[in-house]
């Protein structure tokens, strides 16, 4: 699950993270309110889950109270589009309100997980305000890395080797292991996948603060994080992939024409990429459970075809334990429910009764078209979305 | 021959009493496992058709012997009960649970960093030798003694190549299903060295998805030590970068983990890498001439 910059904030200055003084508005006036709190002098910051928002005209800086509220307005209520967000782009619903600070230097700053390492990760990079990935492919020497123990925490002699990796001294060295200190209980109480500072800011004093924050958190982890959980903003999500959600599907939209609904992940991503190899595009990614209930199928369906790009469905079901005999049955029965379906729909069913799910579905009011085998069903369906097409 | 679990398997279901445990539980007796015990805490003294069950595994594994465990537990308690399993000396852990939290499971990689039992899982369908027991929730039909080891980060596309191999004429000598979480027990270079000192695994189909680096780490390991053929597939070819595909490890992230890289990896590496998830069967028939 992903947050805002402004909860980031708000959850790293629990941990001792220093940040600049700032508040989140919903209106013009409102960021007014808090610009005058710092003088005038404010940045005003378009908050969205995306990242790249100042390339996109989503970060203004104001010289005065009056201009804050100025950029606000223009930043509120617009359709941010960043290198992130896709063509389309993000509303802007709400902007952070933050004092105006002097930057001497801009870091990199971030902990992540090593899959690899089972460890979690630390990374540093005297390149702030860059993508670390950017970075990495430039040049990866130099980026600062040390992994540490989750159950130990970071101690104190890795958080000076990272700071001493990225150049630092005295007062700015002692502020940044600091920092980085707060920033590795936050990341691992949280539960979190991602914990980024970008930029980390020295300023001309020698002070260090985190001008930006960028988190994200383990979905499996958040019940016990009620308080992170509350920050979701479905606002941000694809409407259909909340609403699959509340049915606890895994759906991911695509661009494409084929509706997928497969049972099991790896099937899915294995239905989605056999489509493009038969030549057309899946429309999104649907893993409706192992059982593939009917209940599930038809809150499925319902998604699949409100997708209005969605030309052809192919249901792709390795029956498994359950007998497929049902699943044909709770196929029919969920088209039945909706009141019919107006695209073609291939069925592939695998797994116990094969025979009999086939004379079900042969047998259907609606008329479903029966694939053999996995390839069969991908050939089946391209040609059905074309045909539909013309 | 077969790998891990094999005639004198004796297993444990941890989660026994809920609803899949017992079906799950069950299912595995039909299939002709050999299922001694089920520990439920509290639920000690019970029977589930038959089958005692216990407060704790150590108690289990005292009165019944079993060196097998499955575990069905929900995912909140599911890393303490890998830990319990381990603690008592169980020697191979299957844990079909999904959704447990990556934190969780770095405890339970740190608390078995000493230990000798093996985990396989989380989040996977289990392990099957076919014709001499079964660990998991696969559909045991499918399945065919024979020559061909299967390893896979899937459950049901898992399903979907046994299928084509049972259908081809080729049966398997054992199927891992190693799990969709970043996190897991069992790598896939644990079980394709386990397939290399087994004898009668003539040839291995290896699965993959996106995210991660196991199938490049994989095909490193089989380049350098491993000379029976090996046909591979990569799941997720067409899904978007940042996107997390169901599975908590299928996501791309930074560019690194994408289908392309650990296909061309495994190409590289000797694997017969087929383009189309229908072909897995007939490659390896062909593989194997």
């Amino acid at each position: 699950m992903k947050i805002h910059e402004y909860q980031a904030k708000e959850i790293l200055r629990r941990y001792g993270v220093a940040t600049p003084r700032g508040r989140v508005a919903a209106d013009a006036a409102e960021a007014r309110a808090i610009a005058e709190e710092f003088g005038g002098r404010a940045v005003v910051k378009a908050q969205i889950h995306a990242g790249g928002r100042g390339k996109g005209g989503g970060v203004k800086l104001a010289k005065s109270a009056d201009e804050a509220e100025r950029a606000a307005a223009r930043i509120l209520g617009m359709q941010l589009v960043t290198p992130q967000t896709g063509p389309e782009g993000q509303t802007v619903r709400r902007v952070l309100v933050e004092e105006a600070v002097d930057v001497a230097r801009e870091l990199y700053l971030a902990i992540t997980l090593d899959r690899a390492a089972v460890k979690p990760l630390v990374m540093a990079s005297a390149s702030g305000g860059m993508e670390i990935e950017e970075v990495a492919a430039r040049d990866p020497q130099a980026i600062v890395r040390r992994h540490f123990d989750p159950h130990l925490g970071l101690l104190p002699f890795q958080a000076r080797a990272v700071t001493a990796g990225l150049g630092l001294e005295g007062k700015t060295a002692r502020q940044a292991e600091k920092l980085l200190a707060a920033l590795a209980r936050a990341f691992l109480d949280t539960d979190a996948s991602l914990a980024e500072i970008n930029p980390l800011l020295v300023t001309g004093g020698g002070d260090v603060l985190a001008l930006d924050a960028k988190m994200s958190f383990d979905d499996n982890a958040l019940f016990r994080h009620p308080d992170v959980k509350e920050m979701r903003d479905l606002a941000e999500e694809d409407p259909l992939e909340v609403e699959a959600s509340k049915h606890s599907l895994n759906y991911v939209k695509l661009d494409g024409s084929i509706g997928c609904m497969v049972n099991g992940a790896g099937l899915a991503m294995a239905t989605m990429d056999i489509i493009k190899l038969y030549g057309a595009e899946p429309a999104n990614f649907l893993d409706v459970g192992g059982s593939a209930s009917q209940e599930a199928v038809k809150n499925a369906f319902r998604i699949l075809i409100s997708d209005r790009h969605v030309k052809a469905v192919l249901i792709n079901i390795f029956g498994g334990i359950a007998r497929t005999d049902r699943i044909a049955r709770g196929v029919i029965g969920a088209i039945e429910e909706l009141g019919g379906i107006d695209v073609p729909v291939v069925v592939r069913l695998e797994g116990t009764n094969v025979e009999e799910a086939r004379r079900l579905l042969a047998e259907a009011d609606f008329e479903f078209i029966v694939a053999a085998h996995m390839a069969d069903a991908a050939e089946k369906v391209v040609a059905a979305a074309g045909k539909g097409g013309q | 021959m077969a790998i891990w679990v094999n005639d004198s398997t004796r297993l444990l279901v941890q989660g026994i009493t809920g609803k899949e445990g017992e079906f799950h539980a069950l299912g595995c007796r039909d299939y002709g496992t050999r299922v001694v015990a089920g520990v439920t805490p509290g639920k000690g003294g019970q029977e589930v058709f038959g089958i005692p069950v216990f407060d704790t595994v150590a108690a289990a594994r005292e009165r019944t012997g079993c060196n097998a465990s499955m575990i069905f537990v929900p995912p909140p308690f599911a890393a303490d009960a890998i830990m319990e399993a381990a603690d008592a000396g169980v020697e191979l852990i299957v844990c079909i649970t999904e959704g447990i939290p990556v934190g969780d499971m770095l405890k339970v990689k740190a608390f078995m960093r000493d230990r000798p039992s093996r985990l396989i899982g989380p989040n996977c369908p289990g392990i099957i030798s076919p014709g001499m027991a079964k660990i998991g929730i696969m559909p045991g039909h499918i399945h065919a003694p024979g020559k061909v080891g299967v390893v896979s980060r899937s459950g049901t596309l898992t399903y979907e190549a046994v299928w084509q191999l049972t259908n081809a004429g080729l049966g398997q000598s054992t199927c891992v299903g190693i799990g969709g979480d970043p996190v897991n027990g069992t790598s896939f270079i644990d079980v394709l060295a386990a397939f290399a000192a087994d004898g009668d695994t003539a040839g291995v189909i290896m699965i993959g998805e996106i995210g991660g680096s196991a199938e490049e780490e994989a095909a490193a390991w089989v380049r350098e030590s491993f000379d029976r053929p090996v046909v591979g597939f990569i799941a997720g070819r067409t899904a978007p970068p940042g996107r997390r595909m169901g599975h908590a490890g299928a996501i791309v992230s930074g560019g690194k983990g994408t289908a392309a890289a650990k296909m061309e990896a495994m190409r590289d590496a000797g694997i017969h890498v087929v383009e189309s998830p229908a072909e897995l069967g007939a490659a390896m028939a062909k593989a194997l001439g």
